[in-house]
């Protein structure tokens, strides 16, 4: 029996165990929308295609299936373009279904016609139009491969109407003919062996854990392996949760707003270990003075990482958790472990004392303004950190990352690579649909939340208990804060006090609102928040405005020129 | 350093326009970028010269490794090879310049492809120096204007002794 390309296109998600797409319907994908009304698997109806893609991008990191989103031609694809940078940024499996014009008027400036795959060719992994039914299929199998395989990714695929509309005979390929496309998975043995003998003939090893720990779900290996050999970890603010928060060997983030205890571990080891992790301008600093006495191992599945901004001496190409399985085999019983460890003690002790030297830290008086810091170490505290945290960018960011502790991976969620405003609270309803009995908390800042504010009516729609902590500041912070350190406190259009009741507001959209000024109620409110089970609740936090994160590394300094409280 | 890299991408629409997104999108340049068929016709083959330091030719390396449509791609730098060009030069020409200008083309073995009372095309074909030098020899009578292919490349066979 022949179907028309968009229950194909359904039948097809049901195949690859979709259960829930995010979407806002158009002309372009009507056929796709009608498939859906009597079709089984779920879909959220956002208020903005851009809030599609973050709670694509949200469900996806909490999971670590691919998020998938449908969207309708021109204006619905273009807004999905900051989704997909987004999740480019910061590798996350995905893929993105746009309408397009029909085939024979695409090219034409025909109504809602925007060159959508020459738009995203930057920002996808791949992406593909469908200029003929017959590789409609294909294509999608394609597609999920390409998102989910190697180096994570979002990948689009752009469906003419009249495809959708056409008769085709479902036949879903079972698996990809892509020969030139064939991702490293396991690590060359001999750099394997380099890079163990490296690290066991080092005294002062640090590992430096990214996002790839995350995403190649090698958290357990990281642990063990760091575990067995003493060494100090620091993760980026994309590797949270893929180490340990609570555990002695972890050392906090590193980079422009790291700890002073990791800055200075890795300003200092002389056997830098990056797991996973890409070497980014807001991790190093000033690039030639990163890590200048260490010799560098780096294990990453993507060679075009290697390389790329540090020279490294012993590369491996090959997916983090197969890389980090055979470095335990190789260490197993080994004799030179117990004297390297014998020996780690004096740089043990040395960490020890830059950590106890300037720990992160912020002063609340009781009587004062709230702390921003004050209100996470609350949040962490109800929880017992068990919650699944997203951010917003900013401040509100840094200090989600520095005074919430996470234990585990695919429980701190935020926009690293991109820094996109507006990614957090859609990316809790992402996160909370996909796990609806866990606590998520979206910790936003004032001007971020207002990016994608609508998203409210969506949460309230699908009932979703998740929790909005809004750090109140007034301000965009980390510009103002940008412009009190460097721009002599010029501070140019920054102030957003214009704004709404954020209770109110939570209220009119159906939501529950609480609001806090003092410090006593910061608990109060989270208590009470934490009751709500059936809609979201939206705290209002009224923070103290002039509150900066520390430390700090300057752009372009190296990350031993902390500036410190 | 200059870097002359042949790339054997599938034949699709929107493949071109990858490889340049590329280049453009991380500032790696261009000098001269040549593309046809190849043999097979759902391959094509893009023959780029690029610059740049040890550095910036591995990540060019790597990257263009990374599309998707990417099925090969080779460096020559360091190793025998044929470069050919072609050009198309039309220079003014005066009865009293004719037999300079015959002269030269013979010299270089181009060809006279087309005349007008004023002026001669003339094709030539050969490697950079080639090009460069029979430019600057016709350069004196007025160069009109010069049209050139961007360079293709090919490993020479190995002789046996
Ligand atoms: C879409 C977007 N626009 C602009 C910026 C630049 N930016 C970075 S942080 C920031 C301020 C964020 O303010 P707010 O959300 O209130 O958070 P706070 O820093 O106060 O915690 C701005 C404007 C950005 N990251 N994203």
């Amino acid at each position: 029996m022949k179907e028309n390309g968009a229950q194909i296109l359904i039948e097809c998600l049901l195949k690859e165990g979709v259960d829930t797409v995010f979407g806002f319907p158009g002309g372009a994908v009507l056929p796709i929308y009608d498939a859906l009304f009597d079709s089984p698997l779920r879909h959220i109806l956002v208020r903005h295609e851009q809030g599609a893609v973050h709670m694509a991008d949200g469900y996806a990191r909490a999971t670590g299936r691919p998020g998938v989103v449908i969207v309708t031609s021109g204006p619905g694809a273009t807004n999905a373009v900051t989704g997909l940078a987004t999740a480019y940024m910061d590798s996350i499996p995905m893929v993105v279904f746009t309408g397009q014009v029909p085939t024979e008027l695409i090219g034409n400036d025909a109504f809602q016609e925007a060159d959508i795959v020459g738009i995203t060719r930057p920002c996808t992994k791949h992406n593909y139009l469908v200029k003929d039914k017959d590789d409609l299929q294909r294509i999608i199998k394609e597609a999920f491969y390409l998102a989910t395989t190697g180096r994570p990714g979002p990948v689009l695929v752009d469906i003419p109407k009249d495809i959708l509309t056409a008769p085709i005979e479902f036949k879903y390929p079972d698996g990809v003919e892509m020969p030139n496309y064939q991702p490293t998975y396991k690590g060359h043995p001999g750099q394997i062996r380099k890079a163990v003998d490296l690290i066991l003939s080092s005294k002062r090893p640090v590992v430096y854990a990214g996002g790839g720990v995350i995403l190649s779900n090698a958290a357990d290996e990281l642990k063990t392996l760091a575990s067995r050999l003493g060494l100090p970890t620091t993760t980026t603010l994309m590797g949270l949760g893929g180490f340990p928060g609570t555990h002695p060997l972890f050392m906090g983030m590193l980079g422009m707003h790291g700890t002073y205890c990791a800055n200075m571990a890795v300003t200092n080891t002389d056997c830098l270990i990056a797991v996973g992790a890409r070497f980014d301008d807001r991790v190093t600093g000033k690039i030639d003075e990163f890590a200048p006495f260490a010799r560098i191992v780096h294990i990453d599945i993507d060679p075009t990482s290697i390389s790329k901004n540090v020279r490294v001496d012993v590369p491996i190409v090959g997916d983090v958790k197969n890389v980090l399985k055979d470095m335990l085999k190789l260490i197993h019983g080994s004799k030179a472990v117990t004297d390297f460890k014998k020996n780690l003690k004096e740089w043990q002790d040395q960490i020890k004392t830059w950590n106890d030297t300037h720990r992160l830290s912020y002063k609340q008086e009781q009587k004062g303004k709230i702390k921003p810091q004050y209100v996470i170490e609350k949040l962490y505290e109800a929880t017992k950190g068990d919650a699944v945290i997203t951010t917003e960018v900013g401040q509100n960011q840094m200090w989600a990352a520095q005074f919430f502790k996470y234990d585990k991976p695919r429980t701190f969620i935020s926009s690293g690579g991109l820094g996109t405003m507006g990614f957090g609270f859609p990316a809790a309803i992402g996160a909370q649909l996909a796990l609806p009995d866990k606590v998520v908390i979206g910790i936003a800042g004032d001007g971020s939340l207002q990016m994608n504010i609508q998203e409210l009516a969506t949460a309230v729609q699908y009932k979703l208990p998740l929790k909005i902590a809004i750090l109140n500041n007034m301000v965009l912070g980390m510009v103002r804060q940008w412009q009190e350190f460097f721009y002599n406190k010029r501070y140019s259009h920054t102030c957003i006090s214009v704004a709404p009741d954020f209770v109110k507001l939570a209220e009119a959209y159906g939501a529950v609102g609480f609001r806090a000024r003092t410090v006593d109620e910061v608990e109060t409110v989270i208590k009470e928040a934490m009751k709500v089970k059936d809609r979201p609740v939206l705290m209002d936090f009224k923070v103290d405005q002039f509150e900066d994160v520390y430390p700090m590394v300057p752009a372009g300094q190296p990350l031993s020129k902390m500036l410190l409280v | 350093m200059r870097h002359t890299i042949s790339v054997l991408v599938s034949n699709e629409f929107g493949v071109l326009s990858r490889i340049s997104g590329l280049f453009s999108g991380r500032g790696f340049n261009i000098e001269s970028l040549s593309v046809a068929e190849t043999l097979d016709p759902i391959v094509s083959r893009m023959t780029i010269v690029t610059r740049g330091d040890d550095k910036v030719i591995e990540q060019i390396n790597k990257q263009l490794n990374k599309l998707i449509n990417v099925i090969k791609v080779h460096d020559f730098t360091g190793e025998e090879h044929i470069e050919r060009e072609l050009a198309l030069i039309k220079v003014t020409g005066t009865p009293e310049s004719r037999a300079e200008i015959l002269s030269i083309v013979d010299i270089f073995r181009a060809k006279v492809v087309d005349v007008s009372p004023r002026s001669y095309t003339i094709e030539t074909t050969g490697d950079e120096e080639k090009i460069a030098a029979i430019t600057e020899l016709l350069r004196p009578f007025g160069i009109k204007e010069i049209v050139r292919t961007g360079k293709i490349a090919m490993a020479r066979s190995l002789k046996q002794k």
